[in-house]
């Protein structure tokens, strides 16, 4: 991959291969599917039949519902990718969770959708909006977070690879996860020029 | 045109209050995020000139956490709305 580099117009462009374009699909699909699914610890609502109406009706329930505010994701990856935002007061941080979890979802998601749409499926050329940009390091970084919590990466990246057998099924997972930083790395420097 | 009241209420004592201490916006270290990502995203969240961006960036990453921003509350939970949405680890609390 060709990394990124400032285009005339104020975005960003890169050259990307079919291979690269094909892993990092499958790397943003399950990030998606994280931020899709249900809430964890939450009753569940047998009563609504109709899938379509959840989100309206959760939004409402969010807004009016006075039961137990959202708990922290048990899941470290969720966790990681929605964090408390109170440290040391779990009341508070539950009733932010409630208010704000589901448009962190969504915002996560989209991040991830505009990297999907602005991919070319065969790989090739790039070409990317500032804001655009904005949402691909989004993207990115939720990937590397996720990443992050599985391979419990520490700031001694280089080191930990270096220090796996070569023929630790880790391997492939550390070198994408440095690819990985590797683009975002990119990217960042391409729009602060 | 209007009339004074005859007479005015006395505020309570309970409702005399010392103003609130600020809200602040913590960033807390992570081994994942790059240091030019967060510097970026000081930067283009909160407005800040580049050196200011980059010594909160060191601060947080060599002290473990920096407060990022400080004042209402409200404002405070709209950082760490629009941080975790760039994927930084951070938290809100009153100062002491």
């Amino acid at each position: 991959m060709e990394i990124f580099r400032p285009a005339k117009d104020g975005g960003v462009s890169a050259w990307i291969s079919a291979g690269e374009a094909t892993l990092l699909r499958t790397l943003v699909l399950p990030v998606m599917d994280l931020m899709a699914g249900d809430r964890e610890d939450q009753p569940q609502r047998g009563v609504i039949e109709d899938q379509s109406q959840r989100g309206v009706i959760d939004e409402l329930e969010a807004l009016f519902n006075e039961g137990p505010a959202p708990q922290t994701p048990t899941d470290p990856v969720l966790a990681r990718l929605l964090p408390d935002a109170y440290r040391d007061d779990p009341e508070a941080a539950g009733e932010f969770r409630k208010y704000t979890e589901s448009s962190l979802r969504e915002a996560k998601k989209y991040f991830a959708q505009t990297l999907l749409d602005t991919l070319p499926e065969d790989g090739g050329r790039v070409k990317l909006t500032g804001d655009q940009a904005r949402d691909w390091m989004r993207a990115l970084n939720d990937v590397r977070l996720a990443f992050g919590v599985r391979l419990e990466v520490t700031e001694e990246f280089e080191a930990q690879l270096s220090a796996l057998d070569p023929e630790d099924p880790r391997v492939a997972a550390f070198e994408v996860y440095g690819w990985l930083g590797a683009v975002q790395e990119s990217l960042v420097r391409a729009l602060d020029r | 045109m209007s009339v004074a009241p005859a007479e005015v209420d006395q505020p309570r004592i309970e409702d005399i209050s010392v103003p609130d201490k600020p809200w602040l916006t913590i960033v807390w270290n992570d081994p994942v995020n790059l240091m030019s990502y967060v510097t970026y995203v000081f930067e283009h969240v909160f407005g800040y000139p580049r050196p200011k961006a980059e010594k909160l960036m060191l601060d947080v990453h060599h002290k473990g956490k920096a407060v990022v921003a400080s004042g209402a509350r409200e404002a405070m939970e709209r950082n760490v709305e629009v941080l975790h949405g760039y994927g930084l680890w951070a938290t809100i609390r009153q100062d002491t």
